[in-house]
């Protein structure tokens, strides 16, 4: 599993070898894909965030530094608080619902090797179906037409004129529904390598099940949860799929990913996209750098 | 029981307790009573159930049928964390998360004890490990993860101590050290402790009960030299120290003694000292209460004499000299004889006689020999001095 490559427990320390000649030649193809596919975009990507508008006519920008294009920030804060809000409750959610699931199959369910792999394969199973036209099918069944919808209103759940569609709810409902894998993987990589007999210790010195499981399990897992929550939180904060109004989002529900997007592709003004994109690459890089100074588990960086 | 150590051990009892593994049974209907404050033994092989008994004393594991009763309360359906019973684990079981320190103050501040870190830095240093309180388990060697998972598990001062083999890891120095502190803990607080291991000297030398387990069963039980002076089955007889056994029908009866005939040799062994007095008999006798004699010697009717036979092989070991003897009927038989003088008493090849005082001897309770007995010269102690021959005169011409 490539997962587990993340969860690993905290590598040992070791010196490294003399004579790396053919260590760096192995490094070779992966610095240049670097250097090609993260660099390059990165550096361009600065480039035109200060790019100005040339003045002949709309959508035309001729290379400046241009500071003033990361105003857009005030301009868009909602939209960016608004995104992180999302994301953390997507993840927590995703969190809540992948570590009894990611528990079961890694620990309760080792007698039952088979029932592991079908679980386990039930859970990446979503993948096999391209993400839009997932969010494309939740949009249809939580649309107002559909069973779901008219049978909550007619037990009164649900306000006759209330949706689901277009509402903060579907919103992080989607996100969470998406990122379920990305958060259930690392922490099955994590349990599954749980040894069982530091829960029977936990318990012959007199913990409660709750306190072995808060003082014992969650302590062992924690690089699985460290990686499931960073590969949760960042590619949903800068979602723009599920937010948007042709799937799950509404008009009060864009995020910063949607107003990159309508920059990019309607109003054309690159230079304010870029901006964006930048803002939004930082603050996720300050969030996770505090988030994995705060949860203890350095060895991740 | 929050809050507060327990005053003194508390006795243990098994009643009728079986435990089946899907497709295998590793504990068979077992009785059992540990007095309060005593010191247990459970001896016996790899596999023979030892781990198990202790697993389900400490709740660990679920009994297929019988009860368990801990100070006079039944515990079966209990949880392990509601047990006063702690275990020092075969395995160490050390959190890896936590500091050695923290390892050692879990129990004691699950139970909300005052002053943990203290009490927790008193065990560490009864274990002389106070110095690397700070560091993590997978820093320390395994002998010194194996005396932290006893300071763990002590520091709780539990009622019933749980012991699956705790000094397997140590060298012999610290073995010692370690066995007298632990009897040292266990005499001071009156705590009762349940050690299993599979080293019959450590078993005997710290226990006032030993317990021979096999198969799932307890063979035998009682005061380390009643086991060794009067082992009831030829298990115990050749699993606690060595024996000498030679089985035959009984001859000849009188009030105070049998005599078992072994291939025309005539064997006496008093009837307080024999499980069965009648029918094929085994008896034995330890290799160090017999006398080895050069020439036929003169014996009365308080001895038995066996012989002549041949020396097949003479080892050394320091206090004491092995010999191992081919006797004509009896199959081999091992001598061990105190290093008074200098040199074997007699060489390799040498034609010698054996005898023993009657007093000596013990009647073993098995219906069947032992085993089927194998020819003199094909008897695996004798192939196995074949294959020393062997080598050693390989090793000679090379
Ligand atoms: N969970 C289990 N499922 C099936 N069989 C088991 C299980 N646990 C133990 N056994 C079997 O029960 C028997 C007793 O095991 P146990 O661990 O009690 O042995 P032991 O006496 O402690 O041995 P050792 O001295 O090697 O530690 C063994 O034959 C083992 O294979
Ligand atoms: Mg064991």
């Amino acid at each position: 599993m490539a997962f587990a490559a993340f969860a690993t427990e905290t590598a040992k320390e070791q010196t490294p070898r003399r004579g790396g000649k053919i260590a760096l030649l192995l490094l070779v193809p992966g610095l240049l894909y670097l250097g090609l596919f993260f660099l390059v975009p990165l550096f361009s990507l600065v480039f035109t965030s200060l790019q100005a508008p040339s003045g002949v006519n709309f959508g035309q920008f001729e290379a400046a530094f241009k500071i003033e294009n990361y105003a857009v920030f005030g301009q868009y804060s909602e939209q960016i608080l608004r995104s992180f809000l999302y994301a953390v409750l997507a993840t927590v959610f995703a969190l809540l619902f992948s570590y009894p699931l990611a528990y079961f199959i890694g620990v309760k369910a080792r007698p039952w090797p088979l029932l592991q792999n079908l679980m386990l394969v039930l859970v990446i199973a979503p993948f096999f179906i391209s993400f839009l036209l997932r969010t494309i099918a939740w949009k249809s069944m939580l649309s107002d037409e559909s069973p779901f919808v008219t049978g909550l209103k007619a037990i009164s759940l649900l306000a006759p004129d209330a949706h689901i569609t277009g509402t903060p709810f579907a919103v992080v409902f989607g996100l969470t529904y998406n990122f379920i894998p990305f958060m259930t993987l690392p922490l099955y990589a994590s349990l599954e390598r749980l040894d069982t007999r530091y829960l029977e210790a936990g318990s012959d010195l007199y913990a409660k099940p709750f306190t072995t499981f808060r003082t014992v399990t969650i302590p062992l897992s924690m690089p699985g949860i460290v990686s499931g929550v960073l590969l949760t939180f960042i590619p949903a904060a800068g979602d723009y799929v599920n937010a948007s109004r042709e799937f799950l989002g509404g008009t009060g529900t864009a995020m910063i990913g949607n107003v990159i997007e309508s920059n990019f592709l309607l109003s054309n003004n690159y230079p304010a996209a870029a901006a964006l994109s930048i803002i939004l690459m930082l603050a996720i890089l300050v969030i996770v750098l505090v988030y994995v100074r705060v949860s203890g588990t350095k060895d991740l960086l | 029981m929050a809050g507060a150590f327990a005053e003194a051990g508390a006795d243990l009892e098994l009643v009728d307790l079986h435990k089946r593994f899907p497709g295998f049974t590793a504990i068979e209907e077992m009785n059992l009573v540990i007095p309060a404050g005593s010191f247990f033994a459970l001896l016996g092989p790899s596999g023979c159930g030892k781990t198990t008994t202790l697993r389900l004393v400490a709740g660990l594991e679920e009994a297929t049928s019988g009860r368990i009763l801990i100070g006079g309360k039944d515990v079966t359906e209990t949880k392990p964390y509601q047990r006063p019973v702690n275990t020092v684990f075969q395995s160490y079981a050390l959190f890896p998360h936590m500091s050695v320190i923290d390892n050692v103050a879990f129990g004691l501040r699950r139970r909300g004890i005052s002053d943990a870190k203290g009490k927790s830095h008193e065990a560490l240093a009864l274990v002389e490990l106070d110095h690397l309180s700070a560091r993590r388990p997978a820093q320390l060697s395994g002998g010194q993860q194996q005396r932290v998972a006893l300071a763990r598990a002590i520091v709780n001062r539990p009622a019933l101590l749980l012991l699956d083999e705790p000094l397997g890891a140590l060298d012999l120095k610290l073995r010692r050290q370690m066995q007298l502190e632990l009897k040292s803990i266990q005499d001071e607080v009156g705590l009762t402790f349940l050690h299993v291991t599979h080293d019959q000297e450590e078993a005997m030398t710290m226990a006032d009960t030993v317990a021979v387990m096999n198969k799932g069963r307890i063979e035998q039980l009682g005061a380390p030299e009643m086991l060794y002076e009067l082992p009831r089955t030829a298990f115990v007889a050749n699993f606690l120290g060595q024996s000498n056994l030679f089985t035959g029908p009984v001859s000849g009866t009188t009030a105070t003694s049998i005599a078992v005939d072994v291939e025309g040799t005539r064997i006496v062994v008093p009837k307080a000292r024999a499980e069965r007095h009648t029918g094929t008999v085994t008896v034995g006798v330890r290799p160090e209460k017999l006398t080895l004699h050069t020439e036929a010697p003169e014996v009365d009717s308080s001895r038995n004499l066996l012989g002549p036979g041949r020396v097949i092989d003479v080892s050394f070991s320091g206090v004491s000299t092995q010999y191992i003897l081919a006797v004509p009927g009896a199959g081999t038989v091992t001598v061990f004889a105190q290093n008074m003088g200098v040199g074997p008493l007699v060489a390799d090849g040498a034609e010698v006689w054996v005898s023993w005082s009657v007093d000596h001897g013990f009647g073993l309770e098995d219906e069947a020999p032992p085993a089927p007995r194998f020819d003199a010269d094909t008897d695996t102690a004798t192939i196995a001095v074949q294959k020393k021959r062997a080598l050693m005169s390989e090793l000679e011409e090379a």
